[in-house]
């Protein structure tokens, strides 16, 4: 989420594409219900069925299951072609002035740079902007430019008419312009419009462009980084974006980092596409530093093994042809070239599309290791139940080794919230039987692959005896030493450039924030953006004062919400260049001259 | 004066117990008293947790007692932190039922093992269960590394073990294993957000 569960309540509009919050979220949902009884929001619901969350909409539209780009376009179209779109905030914070290059086009569904023989975009030369000598992008401030980025996207969605909009998406054309007139009450600073999503829009081949369809109708709106606004994923699991964040996924590293790739041969060439280059004079960014997020975080994973001689060892990370996610994991166990897998807490057989594939893959790997505190059905995947799953235990030659975990009340740690706010939970009883914590299963395989690693010698053991344990209790660390580690320290004492004779921070001291990160070897953090959650003022995820000075429903002492305690992202954009808040009722920040 | 809703309890029962007195039913009144089910989350120990359920993460408070027998501290009953301000004490009929969850009888209790074939779990110990995973992993890991592509670009990736996470785990469970299954070249690495 952009922003954040209590801040819906500021929403004049509310727009539920894609989920069923009301079902789904429910104590999530009270905060459109706050906005509707306290500021007057009115809800709008699309979806194909009417659910729970519409029968308490304002209005409610019906379209066709995987039309969600035709009429998010349509409505773009509407705000276009009426004016209805926040001219300032769109000027100074998006790239509408920006002009494309000569020969981007999109002709007969396709754009430009389209090779019919490899049916990919093989020239994509033209996908990018103009430069002026400084390498600076050019810009018509007065929009008029053809090629401006907006007049290429008002040229782009002109084909969604109303009447367009109906054919494709099953959506009456009275409703459909009723849902274009309620949201286009927001173009102006004054109101806001929050978008809440889930499954409904990611569960597609064309996922994240519904979700960035939606993206561009906020910025024409000037909804984002401003209370009451955003795109809103409402996520599922309890701790599912701190798992996200923390890159439980095939091509990521933590803190949304990527995983090199095989074309990355080296340490300089994986840098090379990552360097960031401002498009406008000032622009800045994050990313900028990006170096100094990688090389802390290979500080962390693999301590003093990672040198400036060895690229921090960046030859210790796996470097990937393709992504292995979860639907190229089954195939590959389908088609027998997988032999072990680990289920850390993931059903894979009710979770991952087509049970009978999944079921045969199961079978056909050497070894299972289920890590979970319920039974489930993968860990079972063999017994016969009959018509329910008549399979032939005799036939089936996996190996099944399942572990007892303890589950949230009986252990303590930090999980990151849909709105990116981490809490920390403290541990009530102990689990039942012999259960252990994840973290004491999994460092506990460390151990011993490490152990037989220096035992026995094999296959490139490096990154296994490197990796950097500077744990109490090695075999089971404690939560508080991983939070740390995750928020980074210094290594060596870090002099403040301004005055060397003052310290900045000693060695070992913990990070305030990621500006302190360095590309040296100095500093160490395992996730850029979880800096600031334990400080030397101590552990941030466990604050616990309520209090909301705006009345906002910011909430800035509770917990932590990376990046920086800021729980609105692109809050900039709530001022007008200047630093006057568009709306004084939805003033987030504001700039008075000198703070 | 702040009143904690423990000792607004104590105080209420204290009341109750006065008045029967004061109306002269004196032994009624003490047999009646004596008859009250104390109060079952005044000896408890209150922790504060989230919901293990969806990602809105309201807070919760769990009240645990030690067992008689043990000594060892069991959650009796769970409820809704009314200083939490995203869920301020609401849970829906999933999180008011989580006490549902940590007492399942399919909870997991100790590590067990199917042996190829054969149609049962065994228990065995934990010593047993994690050197046979030690073992089987590193034995899939040794023969199928791969340490350079076709292109003889060192690429150090192990494709035929994969490792699916827990979108439930904390934080800090969560870092650990990306800290270790990374370190053996695993790329087919996923957790339910994906799916």
């Amino acid at each position: 989420m952009t922003n954040s569960w209590n801040d819906i309540k500021n929403a004049d509009v509310v727009i539920i594409m894609g989920g069923n919050a009301a079902e789904a979220h429910p104590c999530g949902f009270k905060w459109v219900t706050e906005a509707k009884a306290n500021n007057g929001a009115k809800l709008i619901v699309v979806d194909p069925r009417f659910t729970r969350s519409a029968s308490v909409s304002d209005l409610y539209a019906p379209l066709r299951p995987g039309t969600d780009i035709a009429f998010l376009s349509g409505v773009m179209r509407y705000l276009l072609a009426n004016g209805k779109i926040h001219q300032e905030y769109v000027k100074a914070f998006t790239n509408a002035s920006y002009i494309v290059k000569e020969g981007y086009g999109f002709q007969d569904g396709l754009f430009a740079g389209y090779d019919e023989a490899r049916k990919n975009y093989v020239d994509r030369s033209s996908w990018d902007y103009e430069f002026d000598e400084q390498g600076m992008a050019k810009v018509d401030d007065t929009l008029q430019h053809p090629r401006c980025a907006i007049n290429l996207l008002k040229a782009h969605v002109e084909r969604y008419t109303p009447e367009m909009v109906e054919r494709i998406t099953g959506t009456p054309k009275d409703k459909f312009l009723k849902v274009c007139e309620l949201i286009a009450t927001t173009a102006n600073g004054e109101r806001s419009m929050t978008s809440l999503y889930a499954l409904g829009w990611t569960q597609h081949t064309t996922g994240a462009q519904n979700i960035r369809a939606m993206a561009m109708i906020q910025l024409l709106l000037g909804n984002m980084g401003v209370p009451g606004g955003g795109v809103n994923a409402l996520r599922g699991h309890s701790n599912v974006q701190g798992i996200t964040d923390l890159a439980l996924l095939s091509t990521s590293t933590p803190g949304y980092l990527v995983l090199p790739t095989e074309k990355e041969a080296t340490y300089a060439d994986y840098m090379k596409s990552r360097a960031f280059k401002p498009l406008r004079p000032g622009q800045t960014s994050f990313w900028q530093n990006y170096g100094k997020f990688f090389v802390s975080q290979q500080k962390s994973l693999f301590g003093v093994a990672a040198t400036k001689d060895n690229d921090w060892a960046y030859d210790y990370l796996p470097k990937f042809d393709t992504s292995y996610d979860v639907l190229k994991m089954v195939d590959m166990m389908a088609g027998g070239q997988m032999n072990g897998l680990f289920c850390q807490g993931l059903n894979i057989l009710m979770a991952a599309p087509n049970k009978a594939k999944v079921a045969t893959g199961l079978a056909k790997l050497k070894w299972l290791v289920i890590i979970d505190p319920l039974e489930t059905e993968t860990a079972h995947f063999w017994e016969n139940h009959g018509e329910y799953n008549n399979v032939d235990p005799k036939a089936i030659q996996t190996e099944v080794i399942q572990l007892p975990a303890t589950a949230y009340a009986e252990e303590e740690g930090s999980a990151t919230n849909s709105s990116r706010v981490i809490q920390w939970h403290w541990k009530a009883a102990e689990g039942p039987g012999e259960s252990r914590g994840d973290i004491r299963i999994i460092a506990d395989l460390q151990r011993r692959l490490r152990a037989l690693y220096e035992k026995e010698g094999g296959a490139f053991p490096d990154p296994i005896l490197n990796t950097a344990w500077n744990y109490a209790k090695p075999g089971d660390p404690e939560p508080a030493e991983l939070l740390k580690e995750l928020n980074g320290y210094a290594i060596e004492d870090l002099p403040d450039p301004a005055d060397p004779t003052k310290m900045m921070l000693k060695a070992g001291q913990l990070l305030p924030t990621f500006g302190l990160m360095r590309d040296d070897g100095k500093t160490s953090g395992g996730c850029w953006i979880y800096t600031g959650v334990y400080t030397e003022a101590g552990n941030m995820a466990m604050r616990r004062d309520p209090a909301d000075p705006t009345g906002l429903g910011i909430h800035p002492n509770w917990g932590f919400s990376w990046p920086a305690n800021r729980r609105i992202l692109y809050n900039r954009a709530s001022a007008d260049p200047s630093g006057k808040p568009w709306s004084e009722r939805k003033k987030y920040i504001s700039w008075n001259g000198s703070r | 004066m702040a009143v904690t809703r423990r000792q607004f309890m104590k105080v209420t029962a204290g009341l109750a117990a006065s008045s029967v007195g004061a109306l002269g039913f004196m032994d009624a009144g003490d047999a009646l008293a004596a008859g009250v089910r104390p109060f079952k989350l005044e000896k408890a120990t209150e922790t504060r947790n989230t919901c293990p359920y969806c990602a809105v993460s309201c807070g919760v408070l769990v009240y645990s007692v030690a067992d008689a027998k043990d000594g060892k501290h069991k959650v009796i009953h769970i409820e809704g932190d009314s200083d939490n301000p995203i869920n301020r004490g609401t849970l829906c009929p999933r999180g008011a039922a989580s006490l549902g969850f940590v007492h399942s009888v399919n909870r997991l209790k100790y590590p067990m093992h199917r042996k190829p074939g054969t149609d049962k779990f065994e228990r065995v110990s934990w010593d047993f269960a994690m050197d046979r995973i030690t073992k089987l992993a590193k034995e899939d890991r040794d023969k199928n590394f791969i340490a350079k592509n076709r292109d003889g670009v060192t690429v150090n990736r192990w494709l035929s073990t994969g490792f699916l996470g827990g979108s439930s785990c904390s934080n800090e469970a969560g870092y650990l294993t990306y800290k270790v299954v990374r370190s053996t070249g695993i790329l087919a690495l996923e957790n339910q957000a994906r799916i």
